[in-house]
């Protein structure tokens, strides 16, 4: 059978995913995923009834699970400059990156 | 027995009637560390051929620890309680922030952050008095089975034989607690990643309900399957562990409002008249063949399911009342279902690694900003976040989202049902927990797996769907194979009932305290029992 992710849509995919990739690295990747989604097509044989909801969490959080909503005020972390200071480059307090292209929309 | 070896529980009785000093206790499991550890990994580090060390730890605090134990010890000279965990050592899976120590998640990409704040699971361990020794090795971003895909080498090797993984990703966690290097550990689990371990290396790995503990500080994989749980080497310290870290959290709103009881005072040792379920759909897996991706039908290990029926008649014996053939129909579909909610989530939350704000950014001169995202994060990513970020970004997309992701959270509802239908008071099964393997065979040598990530992720097929249907289990050892290699037992329980999971977590260790394995010690302790 052949491949669900060919050369191009994996293309695409890395392209979305903003990664560069080593061609060794590319071809073990694009095998992975081709077989990944051998496992993922189990799903298919699944009959899964038309009424049956999806679930974005496992446990439901009623009204005594769900915490009540905090007070809407500004709290300080005071952690500004322990945060900044992980930055990779910052400039008085500004975060510095590569230049942004205005190319061709 | 050494202190690196006593539970926890033990560890703050004697310090409470100051047979020992909070820094005795640290020093010693400093020691301990020293004796078995080896040298601390480092993103392209590797290990020597004949290398037996452990390599658990990533980084050690072993000045912050003295502090604490220091602080510790005044509060008792002074008459005060430090709280239920005084001077229990722990480790933190490298996962979690701990405010001025690094947080690197086992990847390059964060190699050189230093956390600027704490997660409230640690710091509320903390509050309870147990110290921060240091923080353990894991595979990259949680994702993986055998700590192997950490980028930080050695990955972490099993005590029990440095040959084979140690599972994953909580492995640094479930190594140090194992070899007397930490009392207790804190792990996280999305689909496994505290029990297997825990399984593989011997010792009791806590998955609570998801929302019982606060997931502020953990650097995310998958939001809605993420749970941060303790590993202990007895239920009683898991339960104490857990109690201190659980409860609402006003900075994480999927923290639960839900009381936290004292889970320590569960622990009876009487499991009369509970009904604890076996599963025909948990001794056997389906999984893809590696060389064709055929799917095939396979028994367990018969030793781990012989582990497992062994566990049964003992606890009939005490008095249990052991229900056979529950039907677990959608059990092997909770892998496929999370390969792709997992992909998404995970695709998701590592966006943020963008080179700007924090962690690895490329030194390579680079024309624009796009051109920057791409070159740091194609440099700082390992083999396993590009595979997921790939995955996830394929079966989100507009076009096949429907075919995989919507399918795969419908799929999900029907693997909460099974639950629901076997813990329904009303049902014909009306169990009180659900007993099974952890995992179908016991702890892989290195290499074995590692490379195929189908059959890695496969390791965690009779865990992952705690995950899903988001309520606890608990693993706790069952035994050794013929190879002296532990087998873990797992208990999957209603929402919110850790409590009486580890009631029988707690129930079978005395049960079976008299057993030959019980007394069992890792090898690679042989010769370093003495070092503290």
């Amino acid at each position: 059978m052949s491949d669900i992710i060919t050369p191009e849509l994996f293309t695409y995919l890395v392209n979305l995913a903003a990664l560069e990739l080593g061609p060794e690295e590319a071809d073990y990747l694009r095998r992975q995923l081709n077989n990944q989604l051998k496992a993922i097509r189990e799903l298919e044989r699944i009959p899964v009834p038309d009424d049956v909801p999806p679930a974005a969490h496992g446990v439901t959080f009623g009204p005594t699970e769900r915490p009540a909503l905090r007070d809407d005020v500004i709290t300080l972390s005071g952690l500004a400059a322990a945060i900044l200071a992980q930055a990779p480059e910052i400039d008085e307090g500004y975060f510095v990156v590569p230049e942004i292209s205005h190319g061709p929309a | 027995m050494a202190l690196p070896d006593l539970p926890a529980h033990e560890l703050v009785a004697k310090l409470k009637a100051r047979q020992v000093s909070a820094v005795d206790i640290v020093e010693a499991t400093l020691r301990r560390i020293d004796a078995v550890d080896g040298d601390r990994p480092t993103p392209g580090g590797r290990a020597a051929p004949d290398d037996r060390r452990i390599h658990a730890y990533l980084s050690l605090q072993p000045e912050r620890a003295l502090e604490r134990a220091r602080a510790i010890d005044a509060q008792l000279a002074r008459g005060e309680d430090p709280g239920p965990l005084a001077g229990v050592p722990l480790s933190v899976k490298d996962i979690f922030c701990v405010a001025g120590t690094p947080s690197t998640a086992g990847s390059r990409m964060l190699a050189n952050f230093v956390a600027p704040y704490t997660a409230t699971p640690v710091e509320r361990l903390e509050q309870a008095g147990a110290i921060v020794i240091g923080k353990t090795n894991l595979d990259e971003y949680a994702y993986g089975s055998s700590n192997e895909s950490s980028a930080f080498q050695p990955s972490t090797r099993n005590p029990w034989d440095p040959a084979r993984v140690p599972g994953g990703s909580s492995g640094g966690s479930a190594a140090s607690v194992a070899a007397g290097m930490a009392a207790l550990s804190l792990g996280t689990d999305t689909a496994g990643s505290i029990r297997q371990p825990a399984a593989f290396c011997g010792v009791v790995g806590v998955k609570p309900t998801y929302g019982r503990v606060s997931r502020y500080g953990l650097i995310a994989f998958g939001s809605s399957l993420d749970c941060p749980g303790p590993l202990a080497r007895t239920a009683r310290d898991a339960a104490l562990a857990l109690a201190a870290m659980s409860g609402a959290d006003p900075r994480d709103a999927t923290a639960a409002a839900v009381p936290v009881p004292a889970f320590d005072r569960a622990l009876t040792g009487d499991v009369k008249g509970l009904r604890l379920g076996l599963s025909p759909d948990y001794v056997r897996i389906r999984y893809p063949d590696p060389g064709t991706g055929e799917i095939r039908d396979a028994e367990i290990d018969p030793q781990v399911k012989g582990a497992l029926l062994a566990a049964a008649q003992r606890l009939a014996a005490a008095g249990a009342e052991i229900v056979d053939d529950v039907p677990m129909p959608n059990t092997s579909f909770g892998i496929p279902a999370y390969f792709v909610i997992s992909r998404v989530e995970a695709a998701s939350n590592l966006h943020r690694f963008d080179g700007v704000k924090y962690g690895y950014r490329t030194p390579a001169a680079v024309d624009d900003l796009p051109a920057m995202y791409r070159r740091s994060r194609g440099e700082a990513f390992g083999l396993e976040p590009k595979l997921r970020i790939l995955m996830g970004m394929y079966v989100s997309g507009a076009q096949y989202a429907k075919q995989y992701y919507q399918r795969a959270l419908r799929v999900r509802t029907l693997i909460r049902r099974d639950f629901d239908a076997i813990f329904d008071p009303a049902g014909p099964y009306r169990l009180d927990a659900l007993l099974t393997p952890t995992t179908p065979t016991t702890a892989f040598p290195l290499g074995a797996v590692y490379g195929d990530s189908v059959l890695m992720q496969y390791a965690d097929l009779l865990a992952v769907n705690a995950n899903h249907a988001g309520l606890p289990a608990v693993s706790f050892p069952g035994g050794l194979d013929a190879q002296g290699l532990p087998i873990g037992l797992q208990l999957f329980g209603r929402d919110w009932d850790e409590a009486r999971l580890l009631r029988i977590a707690d129930a079978y260790e005395a049960l079976t305290a008299a057993e030959p394995w019980r007394q069992a010690r890792p090898t690679a302790l042989s010769g370093a029992v003495q070092a503290g």
